[in-house]
């Protein structure tokens, strides 16, 4: 085509160039800037490690993550994997991070649905929820998370009884001070075989929903799906668990909580001190999330509302096919924030006694260990990994939502 | 400017600035035994101290702190700048303490910190005295009908984390083969406020601190400490490892004291003990002998000790012992002359 993508071609090839030349050759120089920019980056890096190394030797403090396999010998009081203080420090850092993971993720879900009601309520037409839903936003948002942490824990405690006057409740179920005790279902094998028949029926619904899809998109007619999907998800599980029942018997049995010496024994307990941080961190972030979801709905234009009504949408349909998918678009990357805020508040734990990662790990095993430089690390690159995954999930969900343009 | 000069440049300082910042990181954080040089240079001592435990380091009344290893902190200033009043108390959680002296920020860790080996040989620390001694035990509510530890099976237990005491519980419940519910505290405020709310049976922690956090429960009978003392904990204070001489300052400021209990000396008496014909006296206050000189200090070290702080018993009477509200018994911190554990090298 051109010649400069021809050397060989009747014009000569250009003489080769010197290095005098190529520091006159603004990319050649971009290049090696970087390139230099990037290797002084790395020194650095290492000298800081090799600099931190040096002195922890001349210190004499202990270093390297050896500590991992050695006995841990504490208890934990809640645990969501099997654990034994006979264990070691590397299970016990499993037992806070899962403890960690489950308080983020049911603080998430908890904090999405109040913050989604609250918002949509500031813009309702009736003056005292809007007022109230304005007031719980104001008073919330601007009260420090701790506070409202001792807040809430203190005041859950207040409030329930004492292991001695527990209160009995349905299905064998007990509630003090010490937490909400319930019967632990010991599943037996037959509840495999209920197991893969929900399976197995859901799997068959995804299947069905997508050929009524492709129906939609050839004939324009949508074959009746969900009478079959109700069959398939509800009904064949129930009915092979019936039978599974009656040839081996039942599909659970359970570990029920009886009063002991200090505190009711056995089953499962729910903490308050799980409660209260979930309380405490649904409610906080929920304020934040409330102006995210009005700003967002503000956000979309009349025009697109009066549009959507002069097509005939009812006004159900409007909310759900126009305003909330344009409002989305304006909701989530602010909320990717808020679920970040909010799974990096949960390490505000370890001030009422919930075990999470930062109370177990870099808590109990940095006191007992004291090798802070490893365990802080590990604990921040944890950290670091959930906020990645959380944003790396939301901008999946924000491509998903955002405008196609074709 | 042109935009390729402005990069050079720019490129320049970058790396004018990271060879900076690495030269100053390759600076060790301290110089190896300089910090007497430094609190003298400075005039000022910087002391970690609790957060606020009654009888050991508490903020009084007045803004000032007391308490019997606030004394320390004191008798320290006092032999380097003959003014107990020379100290910056910085109050540390269990959690912080280490990192705080490790890092230069205070210049004598005395935090009622128990003294053990990991802590001596692998967290950069020296131990130079025990200045109480301690054991952990466990605090009940009456109510429960518990009169021994031993029936603590099943319990859920209060605690701050960061201590030995975290450890202790482990050991002491694994060993006996009993089952518990640690409740894990950061701060003790919290740890106690959940014990006292009913969220946990027992309280545990070293037993001067039960007696201390008792008086604060409200009504102080309705809880027992329990007999079993499940560790020794001494109670010392500490220093960054690799300053023999900055140790040896308070460990014999510590050392003073207590000789000076042995021979009689107190803040009453050290002005008339000048005339003493006692040759272990004359030494201790300076009148015979350069025993200043070797520790970098004037040789009325002692002296100003005494003058301004007293000797221990003064300090542990008035702090936890029969002058206080803890009244805690003398026990195992009496001197050895009285049956107890305390018992200095003589200043020869």
């Amino acid at each position: 085509m051109s010649a400069r993508h021809g050397p060989g071609r009747g014009r000569p090839s250009p003489p080769p160039r010197k290095l005098i030349d190529r520091l006159y050759d603004p990319r050649w120089r971009g290049v090696a800037a970087q390139v230099l920019v990037g290797a002084l980056l790395a020194w650095g890096m290492f000298e800081v490690a090799a600099n931190v190394a040096r002195n922890l030797e001349a210190q004499g403090i202990a270093s390297g993550f050896g500590f991992l396999d050695r006995t841990a010998g504490f208890d934990i009081s809640m645990s969501l994997i099997p654990y034994a203080n006979t264990m070691t420090y590397a299970r016990a850092f499993f037992v806070g991070l899962t403890n960690t993971l489950l308080v983020a993720a049911l603080g998430i879900v908890f904090a999405t649905l109040i913050g989604f009601s609250v918002g949509i309520a500031r813009l309702s037409e009736n003056w005292l929820i809007r007022t109230l839903a304005a007031s719980y936003v104001e008073v919330i948002r601007n009260i420090p998370p701790l506070l409202m942490l001792f807040a809430v824990y203190f005041g859950v405690l207040k409030n329930l009884p004492q292991p001695r006057d527990s209160l009995a409740l349905p299905l064998g179920s007990f509630l003090n001070i010490r937490g909400l005790f319930v019967p632990a279902p010991l599943w037996q094998p037959a509840m495999w075989i209920v197991l893969a028949a929900v399976v197995a029926g859901c799997l068959a619904t995804w299947l069905l929903h997508r050929h009524a899809a492709r129906e939609l998109d050839r004939t324009g007619d949508r074959p009746l799906v969900w009478p079959w999907a109700i069959a398939l998800v509800v009904l064949l599980p129930a009915i092979v668990g019936a039978v599974s029942v009656l040839a081996f018997g039942p599909l659970a049995t359970f570990d029920m909580p009886t009063p002991g010496r200090f505190n009711i024994a056995g089953g499962i307990s729910i903490l308050p001190e799980l409660v209260a941080l979930l309380v405490g961190l649904s409610l906080y972030t929920a304020a934040f999330i409330a102006e995210i979801v009005r700003a967002g709905i503000a956000g979309v234009p009349t025009g697109q509302r009066e549009a959507a009504s002069a097509l005939g949408l009812s006004t159900g349909q409007t909310l759900r096919l126009v305003t909330i998918p344009l409002a989305l678009r304006i909701i989530i990357p602010p909320l990717t924030n808020q679920y970040l805020n909010l799974t990096k508040n949960s390490s505000l734990a370890v001030a009422i006694g919930y075990p999470d990662l930062v109370s177990v790990f870099a808590g109990t095993v940095l006191n007992q260990t004291n090798q802070a430089i490893e365990v802080v690390t590990i604990t921040m690159a944890v950290y670091l990994t959930l906020s990645l995954m959380t944003s790396v999930a939301m901008n999946r969900f924000n491509d998903r939502m955002a405008i196609k343009e074709r | 400017m042109k935009p390729e000069a402005f990069h050079a440049g720019a490129i320049t300082v970058a790396l004018a600035a990271v060879l900076g910042v690495l030269g100053a990181i390759n600076e060790p954080a301290h110089a190896q035994g300089a910090t007497l040089e430094t609190v003298k240079a400075r005039g000022v001592l910087q002391c970690g101290v609790s957060t606020g435990l009654a009888g050991f380091s508490s903020p009084d009344d007045k803004g000032g702190w007391k308490g019997l290893d606030v004394d320390l902190c004191r008798a320290v200033a006092a032999a380097i700048f003959k003014d107990d009043s020379k100290v910056k108390y910085v109050p540390l959680t269990a959690k912080e303490r280490f990192t705080a002296l490790q890092s230069g920020e205070i210049d004598l860790l005395a935090r009622n910190t128990t003294w053990t080996m990991s802590r001596d040989t692998g967290a950069g620390l020296t131990f130079v005295g025990i200045n109480y001694f301690d054991g952990q035990g466990f605090m009940a509510k009456k109510s429960l009908g518990v009169v021994s530890a031993k029936e603590l099976s099943g319990a859920s237990v209060c605690v701050q984390t960061g201590t030995t005491t975290e450890l202790n519980l482990a050991d002491y419940f694994r060993s006996n083969k009993m089952d518990y519910k640690p409740v894990v505290f950061e701060k003790l405020p919290e740890a106690i406020a959940a014990y006292n709310a009913g969220r946990c049976d027992a309280f545990t922690t070293d037993v001067s601190q039960l007696y201390s956090i008792r008086l604060t429960l409200g009504k102080a009978d309705d809880h027992i400490v329990l007999p079993e003392i499940i560790s020794k904990e001494p109670l010392g204070p500490a220093v960054r490892q690799g300053e023999a001489q900055w140790a040896n300052v308070v460990r014999w400021v510590h050392f003073a004291m207590l000789n000076a209990e042995e021979l009689g000396v107190s803040k009453a008496n050290v002005e008339t003990m000048k005339g003493s014909d006692n040759p272990q006296i004359r030494r201790l206050i300076g009148e015979e002998g350069e025993f200043g000189k070797a520790l970098g200090l004037d040789d009325d070290w002692a002296y100003q000790v005494l003058r301004l702080v007293g000797n221990y018993a003064e300090s542990f009477d008035i702090n936890v012992g029969a002058k206080s509200p803890l009244g805690i018994a003398r026990g195992q911190n009496a001197l050895w002359l009285n049956g107890g554990l305390q018992y200095a090298p003589p200043i020869r």
